[in-house]
């Protein structure tokens, strides 16, 4: 039944605005590196790039429906390298987070990311959009809560974070009705609010962390500055930016690591409010169009992968521009497609892979 | 393949996927909404928080004008040297590396945090000087510690250099640290903490000129503060050098002749009122302020009962004795009373029913005989003639209890009873009786050594006096404004004429003169000078006639010289605190006399070493050694070995020249001491 996939199919457009979103990445983490020991990474990058492509490319090639048939198998492999990580990872300033195997270095976090995108479209598919019991919210709960708390314990408080728009889209989607949403909202935010103020769960420090977005003073050595930099980093580029590789906040090694987690506010910087906004602009597009496609998917499972790559996505770069702006504590979340960094890259290129994937097949039956 | 049940067929619902699109566009608009309030409407705040960031000021510190004396050599130097500084500006609690610095500083580390807390009340943008000419090491410790110590800043300054062993203290004054509670001053508005401002003598009073203004460099730093451009560049306009009416020579011709002695010495023209030297002992090293001086050498100094901080030229008050029977004479004469007083000197005098003593019996004498023999006798006789008042009347038209007007700070005025000034400071009548002991120099009367010389230089003038000073304005190009400050800030009786009587001028010369050949200063005749003067032994409270040199009930020592006996060009007061005879003073003043008339003598006769003379001379072993050896630019060693036999090293070739010359010089004519006319007219 197998019919040939041209290529006709790809979404180009899609591929034209992510690689028109990495190509402003190299020049930025270019700028950003220029005089610090990072210097070269660009070139790095560009082969991340090349890479995520390949992957993307392999990924279209096999049908998302093969792939929902392995995810419960991908599920427990999933869990058992992040057990795995607690046994014998690599500590990396002060976190548990990666493996090897051989002479390759990964992060199963980002991996059991994609995984979940896909387990949890399974698991809503199969429900097939009518409404949620109690018990089967629950075990979607149970699904996601699993890989989230051991991530956790790495700890990666970022990584983990991601898991839930996952979560709450597939809820979304899935059918879960307004008062189910309700219930659960104001159990999470009782739950929120216990784990803040029973003073055991999170370290002073950590709070620190997290309020310093409101009050940058609460941490000024650690994230208050970080912000502070920042938002001074963004503020100082104006309406039209200082100019490639001119920021001073990004040149004069003020800006934290201004290549990864804070590279929007370098680009920010160099390329003032225009720059800013035709990148959020790339990324509306290309999430619309993401969407566009979860619309003509065959199917309600291929819908949902869709949904839970948006859903990713959308989460980083809301949570990502707005700590580089001041809305958001620092939690270590990288922006897709801009900045620096292997598994991140790799990640996102797999996860458009599988939506493309979807979208060859919008025909199929 | 995959076939879940219910699959086929399912669809997303078309409205929940728009309510996705919608919050998405939400989210967009929020954050396009946050980059439009950093980007367009706070951008102004942030461009400077970026600049502030990135762009230090740091001061290029003014170079301080040098100081030269009258024949331009050099006497007070700078030196490059390096500061350290904390900046308070960092984002760090700088109270933690603390004790890293005061170990990588040598500082206390106690004295270090006091630093800090004086400094709580500046703004925070001030930095604060944590310690001055730090070493080679220091520097390094400083270099290796950019990244842990960011707060630690250096800066290239210069810094004075003054001659070794006190040469000339009194007179420079130093330099220090401007304090916290000048800061606070009006007079001190324009400087900022770590600023070095004169202290004391021409440095305080020429601080202004001196200081030149401070320029500053706009400096890229980045978040460590390594600096790694800069932006711009103020030039800091040097200080202007000052010419000083000093003659190196004579000062160091006076600072020997005093030795070790307490007192003061002036040397004064009194044409113009030119100081040409200013000693007081002892002395003190201006250096160990230059750098801020420790606590224990500054308790030393305070607490050291010779005072080594007075300057006694101007700020000692002491019974001028005998040399006021100089104004007396004045006094007597002018009013027309002691030309025909004849006194029978029985060693003493019976006065308002109280027998006053006198040192010898002179027997009858007339004033032209009672001043070279100081006759107590006849001066009580014609103090009890003229009256309280009428004597003070004179003495304070000569500056007699008033400030000279000196350009140096801190100028003691001196007292000169009255009975006026009996009624304001004690509410009483004059006593009659005192009288008697004012006429002697006694009594209540205070007087500043440089106060006796410019009364006694102006009477030998013929009621000419002038305001001393060590820096003439005119050579030294000042503008009038400051000028004007100048005397606005020292007031004293200044420039001034109280025309004498010729008879009183030509008498009281005379008598003077006599005193150094066949009066009280008999021994310290110089043969071929018109050397004139008049010694004083001035009894202290509370002592008796006892002559042991330098006790504390011993009389102080005064001599007022000057060279030749009428309109002359030096003048010299000579003070020694506790030293006995005034005859002892009239030694040194004799030395110093001869050192200024040999000096001039062979600069009119020789007009080739003339030349050789107004070339500035190279006096570099007048410097105490600075630490390290390349600071040692005017380094001449071999001229210190040869003029280490000495207290002071001065320029020596043209004044040993001349001391040699003196020796071996034929006499010079006879004529020529009794003729009232300066040593440049005479010369053929």
């Amino acid at each position: 039944m197998r019919r040939f996939l041209s290529f006709r199919d790809f979404d180009w457009t899609l591929l034209v605005m992510v690689l028109a979103l990495c190509t402003l990445s190299v020049f930025e983490i270019y700028s950003a590196t220029l005089h610090t020991k990072y210097v070269g990474f660009h070139t790095k990058q560009l082969f991340f790039i090349a890479g995520g492509l390949a992957a993307m490319l392999l990924f279209s090639k096999i049908d998302y429906h093969r792939l929902l048939d392995w995810v419960p198998w991908a599920y427990g492999i999933g869990l058992l390298a992040l057990v795995a990580v607690r046994l014998v990872g690599h500590r990396v300033l002060g976190a548990k987070r990666w493996i090897s195997v051989g002479p390759v270095h990964f992060q199963p976090s980002e991996w059991v990311k994609l995984i979940l995108i896909l387990i949890v479209a399974r698991y809503f598919a199969n429900l097939g959009g009518h409404s949620l019991t109690w018990r089967e919210i629950l075990r979607a709960f149970a699904m996601v809560g699993l890989p989230m708390a051991l991530v956790l314990i790495q700890p990666d408080l970022g990584t983990a974070l991601t898991y839930t728009p996952i979560l709450v889209a597939g809820l979304f989607l899935g059918g879960i009705n307004l008062r189910q949403a309700l219930v659960l909202s104001v159990c999470g935010t009782a739950l929120i609010v216990g784990v803040w103020s029973s003073g055991k769960i999170l370290k002073p420090y950590q709070k620190a962390r997290l309020t310093s977005f409101i009050n940058p003073d609460n941490d000024p050595k650690g994230t208050g500055y970080q912000i502070k930099q920042s938002l001074i980093a963004v503020g100082s580029g104006g309406i039209w930016g200082k100019g490639a590789a001119k920021g001073t906040q990004t040149q004069g090694d003020f800006l934290p690591i201004p290549h990864a987690d804070f590279i929007f506010a370098a680009f920010g910087e160099e390329h003032g409010f225009v720059g800013a906004v035709f990148v959020l602009l790339l990324y509306f597009f290309i999430l619309m169009r993401l969407i566009q496609n979860a619309q003509t998917a065959a199917d309600l499972s291929g819908s949902l992968i869709i949904m839970g790559v948006v859903a990713v996505l959308t989460f980083q770069i809301a949570v990502n521009v707005g700590m580089v702006i001041g809305f958001m504590p620092v939690t270590g979340i990288p922006l897709p497609l801009m900045s620096y960094g292997g598994s991140s890259v790799l990640f996102t290129f797999l996860a458009l892979g599988v939506a493309m994937n979807v979208r060859m097949r919008r025909f199929v039956n | 393949m995959y076939f879940g049940s219910g699959s086929r067929g399912e669809k997303l619902s078309t409205l929940k996927l728009t309510v996705v699109q919608y919050g998405i566009l939400f989210m967009m608009l929020a954050l396009a909404a946050g980059l439009w309030r950093l980007q367009v409407l706070r951008v102004d705040d942030y461009r400077m928080q970026a600049e502030q960031n990135r762009v230090r000021k740091v001061p290029v510190m003014a170079g301080r004008g040098k100081l030269f004396d009258r024949e331009n050599r050099l006497i007070v130097d700078n030196y490059p040297s390096v500061s350290c500084r904390l900046v308070r500006e960092q984002n760090r609690n700088v109270d933690d590396d603390l004790p890293l610095i005061a170990r990588g500083l040598n500082l206390d580390l106690e004295q270090l945090r006091s630093t800090l807390r004086r400094y709580r009340a500046r703004p925070v943008y001030e930095p604060i000087p944590i310690k001055q000419d730090i070493s080679a090491d220091e520097q390094a410790f400083i270099e290796a510690h950019r990244n842990e110590l960011p707060e630690l800043e250096t800066i290239d300054e210069e810094r004075r250099l003054y001659p070794r062993d006190g040469f000339a203290a009194h007179l420079i004054g130093y330099v220090g640290e401007v304090s916290e509670e000048d800061l606070n001053q009006t007079r001190y508005a324009a400087y900022e903490p770590g600023d070095v401002v004169g202290k004391a003598g021409v440095e305080e009073t020429y601080d202004e000129v001196l200081r030149g203004q401070d320029g500053s460099r706009d400096v890229v730093v980045d978040s460590h503060g390594r600096e790694v451009g800069y932006l711009g560049i103020q030039h800091a306009i040097p200080g202007q050098d000052l010419k000083l009416t000093i003659d190196i020579d004579i000062q160091r011709t006076a600072e020997l002749a005093l030795g070790d002695a307490n007192g003061a010495v002036v040397v004064m023209d009194p044409r113009n009122g030119e100081i040409l030297a200013l000693v007081s002992h002892p002395s003190y090293d201006p250096n160990a302020f230059a750098v801020r001086i420790n606590r224990n050498d500054w308790n030393q100094l305070i607490e050291n009962p010779n005072h080594p901080l007075m300057n006694k030229a101007i700020q000692d008050q002491l019974a001028p004795g005998s040399t006021f029977k100089i104004i007396m004479s004045a006094a007597g004469l002018q009013e027309g009373v002691a030309q025909d007083m004849h006194v029978n000197c029985v060693g003493g005098g019976t006065f308002y029913g109280r027998f006053f003593h006198c040192d010898k019996h002179h027997g009858v004498l007339n004033i032209s005989q009672a001043i070279p023999l100081s006759c107590d006798t006849f001066f009580y006789t014609l103090a009890q003639k003229l009256g309280i008042d009428t004597i003070a009347q004179y003495a304070t038209s000569f500056g007699i209890g008033q400030k000279t007007g000196i350009d140096l700070p801190d100028e003691k005025a001196g007292v000169m009873p009255s009975t006026q000034w009996e009624m304001k400071n004690y509410h009483q009548k004059y006593y009659a009786g005192n009288t008697i002991s004012v006429g002697i120099g006694q009594g209540e009367t205070q007087v500043t050594p440089l106060q006796l010389a410019r009364a006694l230089g102006g009477i030998a003038s013929g009621g000419h006096f002038v305001r001393p000073h060590l820096v003439d304005p005119v050579a030294n190009k000042l503008s009038p404004e400051f000028q004007q400050g100048i005397k606005d800030s020292f007031p004293g009786s200044g420039d001034k004429s109280v025309p004498l009587n010729p008879d009183t001028w030509m008498i009281i010369t005379d008598g003077m003169a006599a005193a150094t050949t066949t009066g009280t200063a008999a021994a310290s005749h110089l043969e071929g000078i018109d050397f004139a003067g008049k010694t004083g032994t001035a009894q202290v409270v509370g002592g008796g006639d006892t002559h042991t040199k330098g006790g504390a009930k011993t009389p102080n020592s005064w001599f007022v010289g000057m060279a030749p006996r009428r309109n002359p060009e030096i003048v010299v007061a000579v003070l020694q605190e506790h030293g006995d005879w005034g005859s002892l003073s009239a030694h040194i003043a004799a030395q110093i006399v001869t050192a200024y008339v040999n000096k001039k003598r062979m600069a009119d006769h020789n007009l080739r070493d003339k030349a050789a003379l107004d070339k500035p001379v190279e006096v570099g072993a007048v410097w105490t050694e600075p630490a390290p050896a390349d600071h040692h630019r005017h380094g001449a060693s071999g001229g210190d070995s040869v003029l280490h036999a000495g207290h002071f090293m001065v320029a020596p070739a043209p004044l040993a020249a001349a001391k040699s010359l003196a020796s071996s010089h034929p006499l010079l004519p006879g004529w020529l001491l009794s003729m009232p006319l300066r040593f440049k007219e005479e010369q053929p």
